[in-house]
């Protein structure tokens, strides 16, 4: 590993460690600024000892940019799925089926797959119970939840934001 | 009275709607899979509405940043505990239970 690597990751762990201290801290005077630099640089000499930084780019992960629109796409898919499981819980017959189903992930890297898992767990009426390589474990309240995971669309679309 | 308080109010409300809804469901669900999915209207419908709610009513200034972290940790951690449960609930042998339910 080249040193210039290894300088870019620090100064982004720094980067990244006083833009959150400003956004939440709110208070610009020397005193908080001054704190604030110290635990930045406590926290980074720490990190440093513990060997914590990642020096290396994982080799297939999720590409953030390709992650916005799932993003959306992920919250009107949330959002309509919760409308159906409060007509179930307000109907007074509580229409439900319960049941437990196997579904294969196609992502080929760890995260995606924690991703596409989370996502499924996310949206009312499926849960991610358990994960084996590729094949996930759902618990879904009804029907229109495994209909859903049947169509295949949430796989696909998690894959699609997967660096190759 | 602004255009944008009245969103914010008409968003916080029917997020507190949602945190009933989904606690009406924990209640009157049959066991504890499908009292989970009960809960997770709450984890996100619930909070995503009154955070949302919230930031329109701050305006745009840290207070909306720091909502929407916490937005966006809730909506990271919220499916990881579900699915711990679910998970350790499973393997310690609590049967969900499956199919239509007798009425």
């Amino acid at each position: 590993m080249s040193d210039r690597i290894k300088y870019l990751h620090i100064t982004g762990l720094i980067i990244s460690q006083a833009v959150l201290w400003l956004l939440l801290s709110g208070h610009y005077t020397p005193l908080l600024l001054g704190l604030g630099s110290i635990s930045i640089i406590l926290v980074t000499i720490i990190s440093l000892r513990m060997n914590l930084i990642v020096y290396h780019q994982p080799e297939i992960g999720l590409q953030i940019l390709n992650f916005i629109p799932y993003g959306f796409w992920l919250l009107v898919e949330i959002l309509k799925s919760n409308i159906d499981v409060c007509k179930r819980i307000l109907n007074p017959s509580l229409p439900i089926n319960p049941s437990l189903i196997t579904i294969k992930a196609s992502q080929r890297s760890e995260l995606a797959t924690v991703a596409f898992a989370n996502s499924i767990t996310l949206t009312p009426g499926t849960i991610a119970i358990d994960v084996n390589g590729n094949m996930i474990e759902v618990h879904s309240l009804a029907d229109v939840g495994i209909e859903g995971l049947e169509t295949d669309e949430m796989n696909k679309r998690v894959k699609q934001a997967e660096i190759e | 009275m602004s255009l944008i308080n009245i969103i914010s109010y008409l968003l916080i409300f029917t997020g507190a709607l949602a945190i009933i809804v989904g606690l009406l469901g924990v209640f009157r669900m049959p066991d504890f899979f499908t009292r989970l999915h009960a809960a997770s209207v709450i984890d996100t419908m619930g909070t995503m509405l009154v955070l949302v709610g919230l930031m329109l009513y701050s305006g745009f200034n840290l207070v909306t940043v720091k909502l929407l972290l916490i937005l966006i940790f809730i909506l990271i951690t919220a499916p990881a505990a579900a699915h711990a449960l679910a998970k350790s609930a499973l393997h310690g042998g609590v049967k969900p239970v499956l199919g239509k339910e007798e009425q």
